[in-house]
């Protein structure tokens, strides 16, 4: 059939089953808009109030149902806005399409009116980008984009699409199968490889099973579960890792790191063999790579191979999909070693070493945190933003499945929180879906919250606030001798009150006896309600590991 | 990441004439901080495809690595290293050379001893075509006194690995 190009990719989404679009207009999209309006219901547009907000959206859209986010916005500012939310997909190896207008092909390279070189700019922060110059290219390279987008190490894929090509017709046919010559993601791991691995792990006596975004955002978390289950091995995460739930206490020891458990640590450093899976051993893991797990033999299972050796050594690659080697592991025969001696010397440090804060005349957002962990469902989706939040989070919210936790993980974007909620309640309605951000994360996409109000999403909200950039104050304090260069905010709003003008429900906390009794009431909302708890402002994340340093050098005090 | 064990390595590289590709793989470069020596590119056996040869300076490790990104980007069909024991490797230069009251036939005598050519002459200078590999080139630029040498072009290295040798493989094979 013959149609304009607007057309042809209305066409194509409804073709890759995408339901759901968060885009905003512009100039260059005109023609694009008109079609999705014509189109009537099948693809719900949501709008956002910035693009950012609209990427982060999409991605944590993304994370929860597993599908690809799909982002619409206009060339120029539009497209530029994107671009910390495509970092932030493309560091997490989240899946999104992002399809930018541009201006009309006779002017591309004029510096047109809101033209600018989105796909130059996107090169390094997309896993493929492509311009199409030929409506017959149009479709064709929609199916690329979503393909790629979705299969192996998958991550964001921008289509800038000039304003001409979308007012052109050519006959539409929506190719079937997509056969890139040049992209062949490896599924199975190498069975030569496996078996080698399994004998290292039947021979261990001291191993560990590390798991990383790759099993979380796989769906390969019960397998891992089945595996450490039968095979009795301990398992620890990374901060992308957290969901795994060994269903046994004494084979789970949280995450791992910078801000990871003192055990979970000690675990690392004492191990002799680790499984390590979907992870790309980043800084905030390692420490210092060269003291990362000395005695250990690193068995590292990822579908990317350029992950493979990229951070540290590993002695036993296995490039393929987590599920589908785990599948294999599975197989294995289950009279290994005997690891009780190993277990119950983490047991003893687990029990020995809990996560703890000191009590004093404040609110502790720890506390918050642990309150919320327990008068929420276990199935609650929490988007976390970035920070000393991000880390509380981590440390006091239990996740018990996969795909829960929402967290910039690599590029470590403040106001991810508040838009990821939003694509998270959108594509799953039925969770609750709990925001809990800083002060200064929070008001980087406050504007949002319109979005919320706007679509009545059910969206549950704790906003930390200690008026410091947190996260850094608590490295000025360490390293620069309590010189809180730029990080003080005693100024900031009342976020409460904010939520209150744009129709949110919301109440303000700061002193300890109140915390219980507010986050039971957030908890049983019926509707969107914000929590503006007023914390102690010096309040550090501990323990932790300095930067660089091995991770057994882990300070509990400040 | 150890910082001795740097050599120079030929990474020919295959990859689909998509439009910015050369900016990828180009980028790819200095977005992991890879040291590069230089890049050419040309027409492959395959008329959508290209032939990138990069020559790098890189230990073991990071060479490793920059197979592995550049096999990332989705237009790249093949990455490899040629092998330097059965390496073909060429550079050609055109060195524009000013003319010099009798130094023209010393000139000429080395342009003969490197098996170049004299492609151009004017009275103003000639241009010199030298082909061969990087050090057979630079030992030639050296001769030149700097002064006579005006302009430069060079194409960068081209490089493809020989047929195996038959014995050599049976024998590898074994091993």
């Amino acid at each position: 059939m013959r149609m304009n190009g607007a057309r042809i990719i209305v066409e194509s989404l409804i073709r890759e089953g995408v339901d759901i679009l968060f885009c905003i207009p512009g100039g260059t999209v005109i023609p694009l808009f008109d079609e999705l309006y014509k189109n009537g219901n099948d693809i719900r547009l949501i709008i956002p109030r910035h693009e950012q907000g609209g990427t982060h959206a999409a991605d944590g859209y993304a994370r929860v149902t597993g599908k690809t986010g799909v982002v619409i916005v206009t060339s120029g500012p539009g497209a530029t806005n994107t671009i910390t939310g495509i970092a932030n997909a493309n560091m997490d190896s989240i899946p999104l399409v992002v399809i930018t207008g541009q201006v009309p092909t006779s002017k591309i390279g004029t510096d047109a009116f809101q033209e600018s070189d989105i796909i130059g700019i996107t090169l390094p922060i997309t896993k493929a980008n492509f311009l199409v110059t030929h409506v017959k290219e149009l479709a064709v390279t929609l199916r690329k984009a979503f393909y790629i987008a979705k299969s192996g190490r998958p991550g964001p894929v921008l289509v800038d699409i000039p304003v001409n090509i979308q007012q052109n017709q050519t006959e539409y046919v929506y190719p079937a199968k997509i056969e890139l010559k040049s992209y062949n993601p490896q599924e199975f791991g190498h069975p030569k490889q496996i078996k080698t691995a399994i004998k290292l792990i039947a021979a261990s006596e001291k191993p560990l099973v590390l798991v990383g975004g790759g099993v979380n955002f796989s769906d390969s978390t019960e397998l891992v579960n089945e595996f450490c289950n039968a095979l009795n091995l301990p398992v620890v995460t990374t901060l992308m890792g957290h969901g795994v739930n060994p269903g046994r206490e004494d084979l789970y020891y949280g995450g791992i790191g910078m801000h990871g458990s003192l055990y979970g640590n000690y675990a690392v450093q004492n191990a002799d063999l680790i499984i390590a899976l979907g992870v790309r051993f980043s800084d905030r893991i390692l420490g210092d790579p060269r003291t990362f797990a000395p005695s250990a033999k690193i068995i590292h299972v990822d579908i990317d191979p350029a992950e493979i050796g990229k951070n540290t050594n590993s002695h036993l690659p296995i490039v393929g999909h987590v599920g589908s080697v785990l599948r294999l592991f599975l197989k294995m025969d289950k009279n290994v070693r005997d690891h009780t001696e190993w277990i119950s010397e983490l047991t003893r440090l687990k029990k020995k070493h809990p996560f703890t804060y000191d009590k004093n005349k404040f609110l502790k957002p720890q506390h918050i945190i642990q309150l919320a962990h327990k008068y929420f469902p276990v199935d609650t989706i929490v988007a976390s933003d970035v920070g000393q939040n991000q880390m509380w989070v981590a440390q006091y919210f239990r996740f018990k499945q996969s795909r829960k936790l929402l967290t910039s993980g690599g590029l470590g974007t403040m106001g991810f929180a508040l838009p990821a909620a939003i694509g998270a309640k959108i594509g799953n309605p039925d969770n609750e879906v709990l925001m809990i951000a800083g002060d200064g994360g929070f008001q980087m996409n406050i504007q949002e919250l319109m979005t919320i109000r706007r679509y009545d999403l059910n969206v549950k909200m704790i906003v930390i606030d200690n008026k410091y950039l947190g996260m850094v104050r608590q490295w000025q304090e360490l390293y620069c001798d309590k010189r809180y260069s730029a990080t003080e905010s005693p100024d900031n709003p009342d976020f409460a009150e904010i939520a209150r003008v744009i129709g949110i429900r919301a109440l303000t906390v700061n002193c300890p006896e109140e915390a219980e009794e507010s986050i039971k009431e957030l908890a049983a909302s019926k509707e969107s309600m914000l929590v503006h708890a007023l914390v102690d402002p010096e309040e550090n994340v501990l323990p932790m590991v300095p930067a660089g340093k091995p991770l057994d050098q882990i300070l509990t005090k400040m | 990441m150890t910082e001795h064990n740097y050599s120079t390595q030929v990474i020919s590289v295959l990859v689909y004439n998509h439009p910015g590709v050369m900016a990828k793989v180009a980028g790819l470069f200095t977005r992991r901080g890879f040291n590069v020596e230089s890049i050419t590119a040309g027409k492959a056996k395959y008329e959508d495809m290209l032939r990138l040869t990069i020559v790098v300076k890189a230990d073991k490790k990071s060479l490793e690595q920059i197979q592995k990104q550049l096999f990332k980007i989705i237009d790249t069909v093949k990455v490899s290293v040629i092998n330097p024991d059965l390496k073909v490797e060429r550079e050609m230069a055109l060195i524009k050379v000013r003319s010099q009251n009798g130094l023209k036939s010393e000139l000429f005598q080395l342009v003969d001893v490197f098996r170049g050519r004299v492609v151009d002459a004017s009275p103003s200078g000639f241009i010199i075509e030298i082909t061969g590999p990087v050090s057979k080139i630079e030992a030639f630029i050296n001769l030149l006194s700097i002064n006579n040498v005006f302009e430069i072009a060079r194409t960068g290295t081209v490089a493809i690995n020989r047929w195996p040798v038959k014995n050599q493989t049976t024998q590898e094979g074994r091993i």
